[in-house]
């Protein structure tokens, strides 16, 4: 074992893959010499040259369509978009395009590929730049998508997103990125499309994903001091979704909070309040399914505007016990 | 000023061949549409054969090649089979996507037709993509053709794919067909600088712009602009041409255009040129209409093919989202 940080894991993830696939190749707008804009990807230019470590322009379009077409040749792009609110730049590749060429040509071409994008808040940068895109995405069949919250998540999902026949993209958090946790060493991938319980608890889940997770378990801690005990479920794959993992641990406590940092109103809490009531897990609930989501808001830059519209620990505790309460 | 390709006789014919197989897919393609058996829509590449036939009757074998929403003489040209692409259009199982795809997204990745596709300028950074991987995989005698409209390059698509493959020298061919018309829209009205060449010059990418209908200068320019792609870098070449049909099922291209305009083009009907220069160079007419005639028994074939083709099963529509 190791620690890594969640930036290291996602440079361990892509080296790991480039040194094992000679197919694998990198590029992203200042990847190379200047290793990223976060710095996640110092050292790669060094290890694997400027031939499968790739500085583009400024042009997410073309960047992500350029990897669509050698990925349809046989090799295995991953693209980084510098910030994940970018990807509505070039969001024709991803939604007409990456997403459907397997279909549309019956099994004639794939595009194996990966997309990953910082996303999220909290860093002061505006709206434009702290999106959670995932609600635009979750709803194009052809895409796979990937929310990962830890650094052992993120190095077994991302490597495992590289090896994936299909387009992939992996939504990071940026406020995650100095945040530490125990890696293995060697070869190592986490199958996408499983949910995994981060804490177990029988009298409420809270379904949720990336930058929420480790507030999830915060609340949890503070409901734990209430002598309520929360389940965390974290989803770590959006698309293909683990409902099975939703349905049973509705089952299990019979009260559900769905968190994500997006807005609420058409965000992924849908899709997880939806799983819960379609299935028979819906006999089993004491309360309403609710969420706790970011506000129906763009991101405010001025840094206590932007707490008041992201779900924190404390409101999560709060929507927690208003449904124990009933 | 390097020295232009000439075809021999035996790829004119060739070349005179695949246009009329072009020609006779297309009018097909109306015929069937409009007795019921086509649904959908259709983009025609009518008037536009030669420029097609004489870029692609050039490629190399490890060549691939990307087309438009008006691709199935890109298709035909590069050897798609002409059965497998009309029962795609009928929406057979026996279609080259199996019906998933129809008219607009043609696919035979076996001979390196990897894309058409029905956004426009979506298939631009493919083919740039693809010469990447190229270069990658150490092909060094391949190219990536890739065509597009003069209504594509005012998309940010055709600017950024330009822009990276001249940065990165790839082997990649350009093939701007200008038929003066994005739809409805003249280019007069789309562009303040109509003089296409010089939208390469900003990438650092060389272009020439030559008579699309005349299928020798075709073959000579699309020469020229292999030979620089695998030598040197990416090439633009704009060949100048006119859709004679309308744009699509539901125009016949009269309410924009002039109907001097469009006879004048008729008169420089591609194939009838072709067979002009043939006649003229000494071409046996008998060879000639053989040539015909071996197209026409193409396409009958190809017709029968999609006729006799089952539809697809229903589960195939759930099939191939993922792998």
């Amino acid at each position: 074992m190791a620690i890594l940080t969640y930036a290291q894991a996602i440079r361990e993830a892509m080296c790991a893959e480039l040194r094992r696939d000679p197919s694998v190749f990198f590029m992203g707008e200042d990847v190379a010499a200047f290793g990223g804009s976060f710095g996640v990807t110092h050292g790669m230019l060094d290890e694997f040259g400027a031939g499968r470590v790739i500085n583009t322009p400024i042009s997410e379009l073309g960047g992500v369509g350029v990897a669509v077409g050698a990925a349809m040749m046989g090799m295995r792009p991953i693209v980084e978009i510098m910030f994940a609110d970018f990807i509505a730049t070039g969001f024709d590749q991803l939604a007409n395009q990456a997403s459907k060429l397997r279909y549309m040509s019956g099994g004639g071409v794939s595009v194996p590929m990966v997309v990953r994008a910082p996303a999220g808040g909290g860093t002061g940068a505006g709206a434009q730049h702290s999106q959670c895109p995932e609600a635009w995405m979750t709803n194009i069949p052809g895409l796979k998508i990937v929310a990962p919250a830890t650094p052992r998540d993120m190095l077994g999902l991302l490597r495992q997103a590289v090896r994936d026949p299909d387009p992939v993209v992996v939504l990071e958090q940026k406020k995650l990125y100095k945040t530490e946790g125990e890696v293995p060493r060697g070869e190592f991938v986490i199958p996408l499309g499983l949910a995994e319980v981060k804490r177990a608890g029988e009298d409420i889940t809270l379904v949720t994903y990336g930058a929420m997770v480790p507030v999830c378990l915060d609340a949890a801690r503070q409901l734990a001091q209430r002598g309520v005990a929360a389940e965390v479920l974290d989803l770590r794959t959006l698309v293909p979704l683990d409902r099975r993992a939703i349905i049973s641990s509705a089952k299990k406590t019979g009260r559900v909070l769905a968190v994500h940092e997006a807005p609420a109103t058409g965000g992924f809490c849908g899709e997880i309040a939806l799983t819960v009531v379609e299935s028979d897990a819906f006999f089993s609930l004491k309360a309403p399914v609710r969420r706790c989501a970011g506000a129906d808001t763009p991101s405010p830059f001025q840094a206590e505007l932007e707490r008041l519209v992201t779900p924190d620990a404390s409101a999560v505790c709060r929507a927690a016990l208003d449904l124990v309460r009933m | 000023m390097p020295q232009r390709a000439l075809p021999d006789r035996e790829t004119q014919l060739d070349m005179y061949e695949t246009m009329w197989t072009i020609r006779l897919f297309e009018e097909e393609v109306a015929n069937y549409f409009a007795r019921g058996f086509i649904h959908g829509t259709y983009h025609l590449c009518i008037g536009q054969e030669a420029a097609e036939t004489g870029v692609l009757c050039g490629r190399g074998p490890g060549d691939v090649a990307f087309g438009t929403h008006r691709g199935h003489g890109h298709a035909l040209a590069f050897g798609v089979d002409p059965g497998a692409m009309m029962a795609e259009i009928f929406g057979k199982s026996t279609g080259c996507c199996g019906g998933k795809g129809g008219s607009m997204h043609m696919v035979d990745a076996s001979v390196g037709f990897m894309n058409t596709n029905g956004v426009v300028g979506g298939s631009i950074p493919h083919a740039v993509g693809a010469a990447l991987a190229l270069r990658m995989q150490n092909k060094r005698d391949a190219v990536s053709y890739c065509f597009f409209g003069d209504g594509a390059s005012n998309e940010g698509s055709f600017h950024e794919s330009l822009n990276m493959a001249g940065l990165w020298k790839l082997p990649v061919v350009f093939v701007l067909e200008n038929n003066f018309y994005g739809m409805s829209t003249h280019i007069s009205e789309s562009m303040s600088d109509t003089d296409l060449c010089k939208r390469a010059a900003p990438y650092g990418i060389p272009a020439a712009r030559e008579d699309g209908n005349d299928f020798i200068k075709v073959f000579g320019a699309a020469d020229i602009a292999r030979r620089h792609a695998v030598e040197s870098g990416p090439y633009l070449l704009i060949l100048d041409t006119y859709r004679i049909c309308g744009h699509s099922k539901s125009d016949t291209g009269y309410s924009y255009r002039g109907r001097e305009e469009i006879e004048q083009w008729k008169r420089r009907c591609p194939i009838a040129c072709a067979r002009r220069y043939l006649e003229e160079q000494g071409a046996a007419k008998r060879e000639i209409r053989e040539r015909e005639r071996r197209a026409g028994e193409r396409i009958r074939r190809a017709v029968e093919f999609a006729l006799a083709g089952p539809a697809p099963a229903p589960e195939s529509a759930f099939l191939d989202v993922y792998a």
